[in-house]
């Protein structure tokens, strides 16, 4: 089977700012790839152009098998869901879905199997006379995604569609757009800022930085197995913990330097084991307390800091050593300022980053 | 808990006849009075006969109300050669206003959705040059008008005078237009591309719609601008396609014979009468307008 989309050697550029270089992207055939990265890394960028509502300076974007790199948006078999809806507001929503198809002059008795089928789907057919003004935020973006639906393409482009939503109504949709890609089994390319979004909806998440794909793969992998220390630190909430370092490679040992050291053994290198200066990076979440810090491979005494108590768990802020640890912690134990607790943790589960690349060891 | 006494402590603070009210509303009465008083003076003055008018007292009503200064400066006053009044200048102003109006709101409408939403290499410096126009004395530009026209054949017709209005309409249109569309979200533009609308249908079907308000304004601005105009219209066209207001000029300042006060009051009332009903008019409809666009996203 073909890629739905390819992207070859894209570059972007405005006059001498250069936004997107080299980029190759594969997305396969009804796959659900997520853009993530944070504002102004191009992802925004690339899914308009992946549009074309952005000329491409260089480069060649492929959908479907054909090369649609110079095509009107129209014509490249896509439909678009954006931010703020962009819902035409003259029109009611009845006109806002049919607008693309009488502009491609789509027969009548098809609009309206079309436009029946979507509202079915999307559970809007109440909605149809009104206009957008009289609906809520939630009823406007399932509109939205409507007038992408009733295009009957290949492909769905979302532009940060949930980001003006309130937090309940975007857990909401966001599991109704999983439904709807386990539906209708399209090529989705979602763009987002909000890593929840990207880990949950995702085949395969992207994470851009500089108009750049740092790594592209399945979301454990780079839950578990981030390439770089950007992407380490930005995926994970509460974010990862690093600790500055030297590593013995021989002897799979690292030390601070300021009074902590412990063994790293069971820890998957990339390549052959080095020596040098490093960044260590634990997850909080791969942390564990008390009791259960007995039978862990690397155990070390904390002293509390801080507590941040949430309900179902308690994020503890202590001191290991003269060195910062954040962890979770079982909600229903007791922790108070001041506590020294027994903690520990897998080597296997931990992450090594060379101090100059910052590149994975 | 108790039933308490639920009102609210201390009188309620309305006081018609407080200072701060006499002063806010005296101020505008006299202000008011200062300039109705003018009009007031035309009216009872085009209402009486020049008999009474030389009695002298401009601010009394008229003792006999005659409706006769009214009806020769629409139909009888002279203007050179012509002897049919105001009417004639009328006519010219229409013929005038309608195509200039069209035109002129059409093109800067254009010309603001190309310089808002389809951008080009230089479109900015293009828009800085057409604001520049704006500062431009009209007197630097009448000469050059002159003999542009001829050379197009167009001086002295009305289409000269048409061309004219919607050039000079350029720079402030084009301003109210462009800022107009900048503020359009622009994710709508996007999403029309997506739905298959080229530049026209972009257009009529997505910009236009929603930007009723700034069309009414855009249009206040040529009709009052165009109708009140009088040095385009002496200059650039010939005495049979004079506009009312150079023939209210020539009316009023007339060297020979008796000066008829009362005409002259009819006539100029006559000629301000267009927008007058246009500022009247036009106010429930631009509300309405700002209204029927107020749709956030």
């Amino acid at each position: 089977m073909t890629n739905s989309i390819e992207i070859k050697d894209l570059k972007l550029s405005f006059g001498a700012v250069t936004v997107l270089e080299d980029l190759n992207l594969e997305v396969g055939q009804g796959e659900f790839l997520v853009l993530l990265g944070s504002s102004g890394c191009g992802k925004s960028t690339l899914l308009n152009c992946i549009a074309g509502l952005l000329d491409v300076t260089d480069g060649e974007i492929h959908i479907q098998g054909q090369n649609v790199t110079w095509e009107e948006p129209s014509r490249r078999g896509i439909g678009m869901v954006f931010q703020s809806y962009a819902l035409y507001p003259q029109m009611t929503v009845e006109g806002n879905l049919t607008f693309g198809l009488k502009n491609a002059r789509v027969p009548k008795d098809e609009i309206a199997k079309r436009i029946a089928r979507a509202a079915e789907v999307l559970q809007i057919e109440p909605l149809l006379k009104r206009k957008p003004g009289a609906l809520s935020g939630g009823q406007r973006q399932r509109v939205a995604i409507g007038r992408a639906l009733v295009r009957d393409v290949d492909v769905f482009l979302f532009d940060e569609p949930l980001s003006n939503l309130d937090a309940k109504l975007r857990a909401d949709l966001r599991v109704e757009i999983k439904r709807l890609h386990q539906t209708l089994k399209n090529t989705m390319i979602y763009v987002t800022h909000d890593q929840v979004e990207a880990m949950t909806l995702a085949d395969r998440i992207a994470i851009m930085r500089g108009g750049q794909i740092m790594q592209l793969a399945h979301p454990s992998e780079i839950y578990n197995r981030p390439v770089n220390k950007y992407v380490a630190g930005f995926i994970g909430s509460p974010a990862m913990n690093f600790m500055e370092g030297q590593l013995d490679g021989g002897a799979q040992r690292f030390d601070t330097g300021r009074g902590l050291e412990f063994s790293v053994q069971g820890y998957e290198f990339v390549g052959p084991p080095t020596t040098g200066p490093v960044w260590l990076g634990l997850r909080p979440e791969h942390v564990q307390s008390g009791k259960w810090a007995e039978d862990q491979p690397v155990q070390m005494e904390a002293l509390v800091d801080m507590v941040e108590p949430m309900g179902s768990d308690t994020q503890v802020w202590a001191k290991v050593n003269g060195q910062e640890l954040r962890f979770r912690m079982d909600g229903q134990e007791a922790v108070d300022i001041g506590d020294r607790i027994p903690i520990g943790f897998d080597p296997a589960r931990l992450s090594l980053f060379d101090k100059s690349t910052e590149n994975r060891l | 808990m108790t039933a308490a006494v639920t009102t609210p402590r201390g009188a309620r603070p309305k006081n018609p006849f407080a200072p701060r009210n006499i002063m806010l509303y005296g101020a505008l009465i006299i202000f008011s009075i200062y300039y109705l008083l003018p009009l007031y003076v035309m009216l009872v003055t085009s209402l009486k006969d020049m008999a009474e008018i030389r009695v002298g007292n401009i601010f009394s009503p008229p003792v006999e109300i005659t409706f006769q200064p009214w009806v020769k400066a629409w139909s009888e006053a002279c203007t050179g050669i012509n002897c049919d009044g105001l009417s004639r200048g009328f006519g010219n102003s229409v013929r005038i206003l309608i195509p200039s109006l069209i035109l002129s709101v059409s093109v800067a409408a254009l010309t603001g959705y190309v310089l808002a939403c389809w951008r080009f290499r230089g479109s900015e410096v293009f828009f800085g040059i057409l604001l520049l126009g704006a500062f431009i004395p009209y007197q630097v530009l009448l000469y050059p008008l002159v003999i542009i026209l001829r050379e197009m054949g167009l001086f002295g017709s009305l289409w000269g005078l048409v061309l004219v209005h919607t050039v000079f309409a350029m720079p402030i249109n084009v301003l109210l237009f462009r800022n107009y569309f900048v503020a359009l979200p622009e994710e709508l533009f996007k999403a029309a591309r997506v739905d298959g609308a080229g530049f026209w249908g972009i257009f009529f079907r997505i910009v236009i719609p929603m930007s009723l308000p700034i069309f009414v304004v855009s249009g206040i601005i040529q009709v009052t601008g165009i109708w009140n105009d009088f040095l385009f219209g002496v200059v650039y066209t010939r005495p049979e396609n004079y506009p009312m207001t150079v023939q209210l000029n020539n009316i009023v300042n007339s060297v020979q014979g008796v000066k008829e006060y009362n005409v002259n009051m009819a006539a100029t009332m006559l000629t301000g009468l267009v927008p007058l009903a246009v500022y009247f008019f036009s106010g429930r409809l631009f509300v309405r307008g700002i209204a029927a666009g107020a749709v956030k996203g």
